[in-house]
């Protein structure tokens, strides 16, 4: 679909003719870091649902044979202390951790997307009531709430868990989102769109949230290692991620405990999160970069 | 002015109030007291566990609004009622409020001060090595969780204890116990236990803020007043530092405000792992103790320190934007 401010930006890349999809494309491929974390990502995907088949290991089985061995042949990444293959474990852990990173993302900006947008687009009482909660939530503090809620789903499914993270990350988002809307409520196309009676959730769907979906594509990304951190934070305090699951929180959580004397039960999972989150936050930045319509291009091109 | 800080003064004030009603019945509905009774070897006749529960205001039998009232009588005469070992709530927390706050305050202004710089920094020396030397470390400090960068600390200190044969760098507690000494002595004590802990929140506070000040100086830098500014004269450093930094100050204002409220959970970790009897650490071993009004308490301190924040920074909103004059 393009609307009036893409075409506007497919004009002013100087290569006219090109969609602002391939544009941003082309602008991304050339951020070469922002590449390789792209690349990193996919191995870390490939790792954490792929890995686990070459091991002989599985993340609930007990080697009786090997308590607390450093790194061998038998055991990749060594041995806890009741035998389990911390490979395996800290695999499992990635998954675990990967999967509920881009869920929330996907939850909380979404539901920035839609909040913000009623917010402004209906204005008025709506406006002030939808925003008058997310400043009631900012003041909520997310992470406690989460922690006194933990014994709720205590044994139930950690989807959960992801809607509670979700629910307490969108709040400033939405704000942003208000914001643009309530200049792209001014703007003809949607004007138009009103007076020719196409309803509210429609203009809102196909006309208010595609003009901003470079802010809520970086959002989510930001949202995604964002969340992972989140998780593992809770995790590491017991209120998270419930065994016999894991997750890469718990797993630190559980190793941390004798960091100083075997250090290989933290270091694998601690160097995967860092590594994890390292790389979405590059490619946000890359994003970020690719879809500013004012950033200085690197090199002089568009 | 000062009738635009009382409306949202009072603004904070209600939304605190509901923040906290909110916690303490959503503590009062999924934490179990009971549970720590019930659980006894010999077992406890119901009675003397009602008996108890009722006296801590905690029965899950007596409806959560009813002791929600109760609760709200007792803290308007500064009583936040009892844990759930029977002490008071408002002694130990006066306590632990002094711990937290050392540390929150301490390490949120080193951080803060330390990022700006870093940040400005970064925007006028962009795509040197300086600036990519510090872009890197702050992204690599702010995708490692604070409880990684505060093991990894403990970690290092170890190795340095060791390596120097002499105790450095402690890593446990705020003080040595039964220390005995001049005054001296026992200030260098309390500040090598202090240096690791603070570290922990002084890199994650100075990597974020080193980001969004970056950013915002970047913004600033191609703007005509600046341009205006050294055509009457002024040289690039004096325009930087009298019209830049002070525009580009602003927006971190917010950014500030929201990040004080969220120290308290980064501080939990710190706390925790440090060994510092402070709110976060209170508030983690309470959770698994179903002390409800520990909880709240806890919520409550969490919810003013936002609010504290927020109006701090609409003061320094309307001292550096002189367009806010409500």
């Amino acid at each position: 679909m393009i609307d009036i401010e893409e075409a506007a930006a497919v004009d002013s890349a100087e290569g006219a003719g090109i969609g602002r999809g391939r544009l941003v494309l082309r602008r991304f491929l050339r951020r070469r870091l922002a590449v390789g974390g792209l690349v990193v990502l996919v191995l870390l995907f490939a790792l954490a649902f792929l890995g686990p088949y070459i091991s002989r290991w599985d993340y609930r089985s007990h080697d009786f044979d090997a308590f607390l061995q450093p790194p061998s042949w038998s055991h990749w990444f060594g041995t806890s202390q009741i035998g389990e293959d911390v490979y395996a474990q800290t695999l499992r852990g990635l998954q675990k951790s990967l999967i509920i990173g881009l869920l929330t993302a996907l939850f909380s900006t979404g539901i920035a997307a839609v909040v913000g947008a009623c917010a402004g687009y209906f204005g008025g009482w709506a406006d002030r009531v939808l925003m008058w909660f997310v400043d009631l939530l900012l003041v909520l503090p997310g992470f406690l709430i989460i922690a006194i809620l933990s014994p709720t789903f205590r044994g139930r499914t950690w989807l959960l868990f992801v809607l509670l993270l979700a629910g307490f990350s969108w709040m400033i988002t939405a704000r942003v989102v208000r914001g643009l809307s309530l200049s792209l409520r001014e703007r003809e196309f949607v004007q138009a769109a009103r007076f020719m009676g196409v309803p509210p959730a429609v203009i809102i769907a196909r006309h208010l949230l595609p003009n901003m979906s470079s802010l809520l594509i970086i959002d989510a990304t930001i949202n995604v290692g964002g969340a992972i951190l989140a998780e593992t934070g809770l995790s590491y305090f017991g209120f998270g991620v419930q065994p016999p699951d894991v997750s890469l929180g718990t797993l630190i959580a559980d190793g941390t405990h004798s960091a100083l004397t075997f250090p290989w039960l933290f270091l694998f999972a601690g160097g995967l999160l860092i590594l994890t989150v390292l790389a979405v936050s590059v490619v946000g930045d890359g994003l970020r970069d690719a879809f500013d319509p004012n950033a200085a291009a690197p090199r002089g091109q568009a | 002015m000062a009738r635009f800080l009382l409306r949202r003064l009072l603004n904070y004030t209600v939304l605190v109030a509901l923040a906290t009603a909110l916690g303490y019945f959503l503590a009062g509905a999924t934490l179990h007291p009971r549970a720590n009774y019930e659980g006894r070897n010999p077992p406890l006749p119901a009675a003397v566990i009602d008996k108890q529960l009722d006296e801590l205001n905690l029965n899950d039998h007596t409806p959560v609004v009813q002791r929600f009232g109760r609760w709200l009588g007792g803290v308007t005469h500064g009583d936040f009622g009892k844990t759930v070992a029977g002490d008071s709530v408002t002694t130990e927390m006066t306590r632990r409020m002094g711990v937290s706050l050392r540390l929150l305050l301490l390490g949120s202004v080193l951080g803060g001060v330390i990022g700006v710089g870093v940040g400005v920094l970064g925007a006028v020396r962009q795509y040197r090595l300086s600036d990519y030397a510090t872009t890197a470390l702050s992204f690599l400090i702010l995708s490692t969780p604070v409880f990684l960068v505060a093991v990894l600390l403990k970690l290092s200190a170890l190795n340095l204890n060791q390596l120097t044969g002499a105790q450095l760098l402690d890593y446990t507690g705020e003080y040595t116990p039964g220390l005995t000494g001049g005054t001296l002595h026992i200030l260098l004590d309390r500040v090598s236990h202090l240096i690791l802990p603070t570290l922990s929140i002084v890199l994650g506070q100075a990597a974020f803020f080193s980001r969004y000040q970056r950013n915002a100086m970047l913004d600033v830098l191609g703007s005509d007043f600046l341009r205006t500014a050294q055509a009457k004269g002024l040289r690039r450093r004096q325009a930087l530092i009298k019209h830049g930094l002070r525009t580009a100050l602003i927006p971190m204002a917010t950014f500030f405000a929201y990040n004080f409220g969220l120290l308290l959970t980064g501080a939990a970790f710190t706390e925790k792992i440090f060994g510092w009897h402070g709110m976060g650490e209170w508030f983690v071993d309470s959770v698994s103790n179903n002390d409800v009004n520990v909880v709240v308490a806890v919520t409550l301190f969490a919810a003013v320190l936002v609010l504290i924040a927020g109006l701090l920074s609409d003061l320094a909103y309307a001292v550096l934007d002189p367009r806010v004059r409500i």
